[in-house]
């Protein structure tokens, strides 16, 4: 068997939108190509509209692709319906049959594929004891909470034993500390039973927590895959610095280049950053970007970017330091409390210097 | 809340209300325990004979089996139309969605008289015979509608990703049709059943003109009128009549209410 679950081959979704008399194409996917491999949580990721939901519709057989083709364990799937496709899906709103009992549903998938009655009870008790709701066989779905429901719908999703697990932003309705605790179980429960999922979610923290791989998706297309890490460290552009974690970003212009690194002036004062070689040459405008956790500040007589402290938020682990810079931008810093700063070690109105190590700003081209 | 020492406007709406409501049925059933011909005040006595009278009369009672043949006919199959048209207009984007729904409920505006002189036409032209079927019929068509509403509401109740879950885990479209929609929409059904069997039951201007020498027990009825003396009979009927078909639409309701708490919670 091939290690890719599934793979999109330039598939593109258009939908016809209305707007008054006239109706235009819209493209939910555009081109998208992108490989799922076998056995890992992988996690579609961008905000609401971006075609993520309308990608795993189009897995699991309910959107047809306006063009291109869709490959489940290396088969093409365009004259496959959704009841003969070797997926289930987890619903955002679970779609637990409200006329049948937890048991029931859980063994609706077994019950359609005529497994026999004393193994179709086995297997949906052991589905049940995999999302801790050994007991809850007889309760209608109406009798359990959220959090319960969509244990329900996740057991009655794997008890098939799809070679891929869909799931439309479960955890979108539970409160925070219950999602928290599902993310986890979540990927436990990935892990113990090495399916591959395929998560769909909005929330970056989320997808953090849980995923192998991340695609980042806007306007239907593909921003940035990799691992959560490179993610996070080495965003490919603006829109995924920006949608994954909190960053700062500064216009300046190249006026040098060494060997991975590059200088630049930024209001009005000169930065080190590390750049990719190529492509850039002195006297060209370029956006840097930094997290504020990377973002250290000192007392204006060292080295660094001079600005003025806006203003000081304490949020429990950290401190949110606003700082303007002299062309009037604002910097974000995080100072963590941990690090021995003493709280207000800097003072509203007071000239501070913002310094970094040149491998934590990049350069971006877009 | 502290105690009300005066009524409150509320429950005096109320009471004003149900008066003018149930005032002629409640006048009614008491007639037809009233020893006298003449529905006038002051009672006479109470007496079951009119109700006596009521099962001797084999006119009636064949009234009373036309009556049902033609209600059951006609709600099954007005719901089972109903029902797919339901399914029609709330599960698919079809082009002309809107088009199809006004003139589905063409029925619940169009005037029963005139409904029933342009059936006599329609069936005289190709060739139906005034019978209980013809009036059957045009029972089926005047009971779509309300099938319609009643599924359609239902089916917009519940998340359409109930089917498309079914779907997903194995089910073709009818099975997912045959165990998570149907089940899901059986209150509803049943309801829709019920409220076209009373409407069939009561209807009387359309079967007036259609229904030849198989006179249902409206049409019957309205026909006993013109004799003075089964005048009290005629009421005695009436109040069953008024009480089953009450019972009917209680039962309907509530089949209905309960249905819709199932699954709003889920």
């Amino acid at each position: 068997m091939t290690d890719v679950a599934v793979e999109l081959r330039n598939v593109t979704k258009l939908f016809s939108s209305k707007r008054g008399k006239s109706s235009e194409e819209v493209y939910a996917v555009k081109e998208m190509n992108l490989s799922i491999p076998r056995a890992k949580f992988f996690t579609l990721l961008g905000p609401s509209g971006c075609g993520k939901t309308t990608t795993l519709r189009l897995i699991a057989g309910f959107e047809m692709p306006t063009r291109g083709e869709v490959f489940i364990q290396g088969k093409p799937m365009s004259k496959i319906p959704p009841n003969l496709r070797p997926v289930n899906t987890v619903f955002q709103n679970y779609a637990l049959f409200p006329h049948m009992n937890v048991a029931k549903n859980v063994g609706f998938g077994l019950e359609i594929k005529r497994v026999p009655k004393d193994e179709r009870a086995r297997l949906v008790h052991e589905a049940l004891e995999l999302v801790k709701l050994a007991n809850m066989g007889d309760r209608r779905p109406s009798q359990l909470s959220g959090g319960q429901q969509q244990r329900v719908a996740l057991a009655r999703a794997l008890v098939n034993r799809p070679a891929v697990l869909l799931l439309d932003e479960p955890l979108g309705a539970l409160d925070l500390k219950l999602r928290k605790a599902m993310q986890i179980e979540l990927k436990h429960i990935q892990e113990q039973v090495g399916i591959t999922f395929v998560y769909v979610t909005h929330d970056q923290e989320e997808a953090l927590t849980m995923s192998d791989v991340i695609a980042v998706i806007k306007d239907g297309v593909i921003q940035q895959l990799g691992d959560p890490l490179t993610l996070y460290k080495k965003p490919a552009n603006k829109f995924v610095a920006d949608f994954i974690g909190e960053s700062n970003f500064l216009q300046g212009t190249v006026v040098g280049l060494g060997e991975g690194m590059a200088r630049l002036t930024v209001a009005g004062q000169e930065v080190q950053v590390s750049a990719k070689a190529g492509g850039l040459e002195a006297g060209q405008a370029a956006m840097l970007t930094i997290r504020p956790e990377k973002i250290a500040l000192s007392k204006p007589d060292g080295e660094g970017l001079t600005g003025t402290v806006r203003d000081m938020i304490y949020i429990g682990t950290d401190t949110r330091y606003l700082i303007s810079l002299p062309d009037g931008e604002t910097v974000v810093v995080r100072v963590q409390d941990a690090c021995g700063c003493e709280v207000g070690a800097f003072t509203k109105g007071e000239q501070i210097k913002l310094h970094w190590s040149p491998e934590d700003a990049h350069l971006l081209t877009d | 809340m502290s105690k009300l020492k005066f009524p409150s406007p509320g429950s005096i709406y109320f009471v004003v209300v149900c008066v003018l409501l149930y005032l002629p049925i409640f006048l009614l059933i008491i007639f037809s325990f009233n020893d006298a011909t003449a529905l006038v005040f002051p009672l006479k006595g109470f007496t079951l004979k009119w109700y006596g009278k009521l099962f001797e009369n084999r006119e009636l009672l064949r009234a009373v089996g036309n009556s049902v043949s033609i209600g059951l006919g006609s709600s099954l199959i007005a719901t089972i139309l109903g029902t797919m048209g339901a399914i029609a207009v709330v599960r698919f984007k079809l082009p002309g969605r809107s088009a199809f729904l006004a003139v589905a409920a063409l029925p619940l505006v169009i005037p029963y008289v005139i409904l029933g002189v342009s059936l006599l036409v329609l069936f005289n032209e190709i060739g139906i015979p005034l019978s209980a079927f013809a009036a059957g019929t045009a029972h089926v068509i005047i009971s779509i509608p309300y099938a319609m509403l009643i599924v359609a509401s239902r089916l917009a109740g519940f998340p359409d990703n109930l089917e498309e879950a079914a779907m997903d885990l194995g089910a073709s479209y009818w099975g997912a049709l045959l165990r998570v929609t149907i089940p899901i929409c059986f209150p509803a059904l049943l309801a829709a059943f019920l409220l076209c069997f009373t409407m069939s039951f009561d209807e009387y201007a359309i079967a007036s003109f259609l229904v030849g020498t198989d006179a249902t027990l409206p049409v019957y009825l309205y026909s006993q009128l013109r004799f003075p003396t089964r005048l009290p009979m005629v009421v005695a009927l009436a109040a069953i009549l008024m009480t089953v078909t009450m019972a009917v639409m209680l039962f309907t309701e509530w089949l209905r209410r309960a249905g819709q708490a199932s699954t709003r919670k889920a």
